[in-house]
């Protein structure tokens, strides 16, 4: 049985993103795999968490999700039709994302009404007053004041400028929002009314989310399914509760040892993990996890595990050899 | 294993009575840290914790007198050891930092130079401190690395920054720092950039470290995870001041102060929170803290404010817990 029971909204088939570093016209420079033969399908309402350490691919993936990045290999696909035969602005009327930083991602000499307002001038929708009252209802929506509409960035927060960010990615009233560590950049007591209004806008606009972030518990909290990248694969997918309560692969497993919950007397955990995380430029072979895996057996350093599908989810990982198949290395 | 008298017969390491700290602005006085006091001891860890802007960093910068020239401190007790800081030379505060007192940095990549091997910055503060020789500050440099966990730490002296990982790096950071062997090691946010697996791991280190040498340790971080799961006593910061402080039990087990019990119900909790609930906020901002400054800071905000709230609050204690609110008691 695979993930999928309805038809995907936003799809990800055999997605390989290479870069070739140091690449000029005599040399064709080290290919690093950004991301590597990922497969993933999200269905319309769903809140799809991506989590992994730095330099997994998530990020990534996020841009290709966009439309920004073409893959090298593999295809996006959009309730069925191609990201690549579609225009960026058929895309970017349904798919609109939303970043970490809310401090570079806002233009600091425009108007807060005008940055919200800017997708619709792009798209040549409606007249300058009419865009500017949608931009503020918008305004409203995320909970910011239509009097900020004249104000500029630099006079608003951190929280309040992720709220920007939040309505101009909206006021297109996209189906998919591509949110890339939304709340990273904020304090907590500010990122708990992000996810709020996250998980309210969601609701109220039937949205369908790609939640990227570092943070298990973030990810546990707003996210419906899950997938754990490392080095440019998913190593593990299944639904959030499943996830968190039997986590299969290692991997994952370190993550969710490593969230320190506030409880104190229980003391800093010991993942078990190794120290190096390895070079992406010279990935190990075989699982890409073995050099830090602590139950690592001979053929994790050559062959390579595929994603197995189970129900309810699926792992990339030798201590779970496919059913009907032998244990046997 | 210190070259200092014990001058006390208990073992305070650091004592901080109405520490406050100004900054000029062109609009004013900024008053950023405001009459701070706490202390921490042999083999003891406190966290400081509190949001962006909170003054954490600044207190830990003044006790090390290294305050941007902006910023003026004042205390009425500022001591290590029983020595007084206050009143000592540049020159006498220069040879306590590093040796007696050291600190370790967020980001391990602009706190180390990138034109110096690892080699270089390990036994440079080793023999500014205590001389001896290169080979024996090698020797030590060898030792703290193989202590922070890195193995083949003979070869890794030849390395430059930039060919380590930023867990690796923050390793180095933290043997720098314990190349003297320092009474009090101040650690601002070191776990913050770093990637969740490699932060649980540079914790742990430092932990183990912590225990095993005894030093007094003083965490600052935003992170309530972090909090719980290392500290002996906590101070929670809020907008310069401490608005509570305690054992690490009783304040999460039973915060007094409305922005500390705001701070922890704002986190999602793996197995707490429900999937899709939602999460406590704190209403409002934090307040501007040019100019004079009356009553509780966090009064705005407050769920539970009163009319009282805008005239000095006094602190309220129960035994070591003790925290600044017109209620004894919140209602549940």
């Amino acid at each position: 049985m695979t993930l999928r029971d309805d038809a995907p909204m936003l799809e990800a088939r055999a997605v390989t993103r290479t870069f070739l570093l140091g690449a000029n016209f005599f040399r064709r420079g080290r290919p690093l795999h950004a991301v590597n033969g990922v497969d993933l399908a999200i269905r319309r309402g769903d809140v799809l968490g991506i989590v992994g350490e730095s330099g997994c691919g998530k990020s990534t993936l996020a841009r290709m999700l966009l439309g920004l990045l073409a893959p090298t290999s593999g295809r996006i696909m959009l309730e069925g039709e191609d990201l690549g035969t579609l225009t960026r602005r058929a895309i970017a009327r349904r798919v609109q994302p939303v970043f970490q930083d809310p401090y570079s991602s806002l233009n600091p000499r425009r108007s807060i009404a005008s940055i919200v307002a800017l997708p619709l001038e792009v798209h040549g929708i409606g007249t300058a007053t009419e865009r500017r009252a949608q931009a503020l209802d918008m305004l409203d929506r995320v909970g910011l004041p239509k009097r900020y509409g004249d104000h500029t960035p630099g006079q608003l927060s951190g929280g309040q400028r992720q709220r920007v960010a939040i309505a101009r990615a909206l006021v297109m009233r996209p189906e998919i929002v591509i949110c890339d560590e939304p709340t990273s950049a904020l304090d907590v007591s500010v990122q708990a009314q992000i996810l709020n209004l996250l998980m309210d806008l969601r609701r109220e606009l039937n949205l369908t989310y790609v939640f990227i972030s570092h943070n298990l518990a973030v990810v546990q909290h707003i996210a419906s399914q899950v997938a754990v990248m490392y080095l440019g694969r998913i190593v593990e997918h299944a639904d959030t509760v499943t996830l968190f309560r039997t986590p299969r692969h290692p991997y994952t497993q370190a993550l969710l040892a490593s969230v320190l919950t506030p409880e104190p007397g229980l003391g800093v955990p010991d993942i078990g993990l190794g120290l190096a995380f390895p070079d992406p430029l010279n990935p190990p072979r075989g699982c890409t996890f073995h050099p830090r895996c602590p139950h690592r057996m001979s053929r994790c350093s050559s062959v390579v595990p595929m994603l197995t599908h189970e129900q309810g989810g699926a792992v990339a990982c030798h201590l779970y050899p496919p059913s009907g198949q032998a244990q046997a290395a | 294993m210190s070259a200092v008298p014990k001058a006390r017969p208990d073992d305070t390491v650091l004592e901080i009575e109405d520490l406050s700290v100004d900054i000029a602005t062109p609009r004013g006085r900024l008053r950023a840290v405001r009459e701070v006091s706490f202390h921490v001891s042999r083999g003891e860890t406190l966290c400081i914790v509190g949001e962006s802007g909170c003054g954490k960093t600044l207190t830990s910068l003044a006790v090390m007198g290294l305050l941007p020239a902006v910023a003026s401190r004042r205390a009425r007790k500022l001591s290590l050891l029983g020595e007084d800081l206050l009143e000592a030379s540049p020159r006498r505060v220069n040879a306590l930092r590093g040796d007696r007192m050291a600190m370790i940095f967020q980001e391990p990549m602009t706190a180390l130079n990138p034109a110096y091997t690892i080699g270089n910055q390990l036994t440079e503060v080793y023999l500014l401190h205590r001389g001896g020789g290169i080979a024996r500050a090698r020797e030590r440099a060898v030792e703290l690395l193989g202590k922070v966990g890195m193995a083949s730490a003979a070869e890794r002296l030849q390395q430059y920054p930039h060919q380590l990982s930023g867990g690796l790096r923050q390793r180095v950071m933290i043997a720098m720092a314990l190349m003297c062997g320092p009474e009090l090691l101040i650690a601002d946010e070191p776990s913050t950039a770093l990637d969740v697996t490699i932060q649980a791991q540079i914790l742990r280190l430092l932990a183990d470290l912590q225990k095993d040498l005894g030093i007094a340790l003083v965490l600052i971080t935003h992170d309530l995870g972090v909090v719980a799961r290392i500290a002996d006593r906590v101070a929670v910061m809020y907008a310069g001041e401490i608005v509570e402080e305690g054992t690490a039990e009783r304040v999460f087990a039973a915060p007094r102060h409305p922005y500390t019990r705001g701070l922890i119900s704002c986190i999602p909790i793996p197995g707490r929170t429900a999937t899709g609930g939602r999460l406590g906020t704190i209403a409002g901002v934090v307040p501007h803290l040019v100019g004079e400054i009356r009553g509780c800071t966090f009064r705005e905000r407050c769920p539970y404010a009163r009319a009282e709230c805008a005239a000095e609050v006094a602190v309220r204690s129960i035994g070591e817990h003790r925290w600044r609110c017109v209620h004894e008691e919140l209602p549940a």
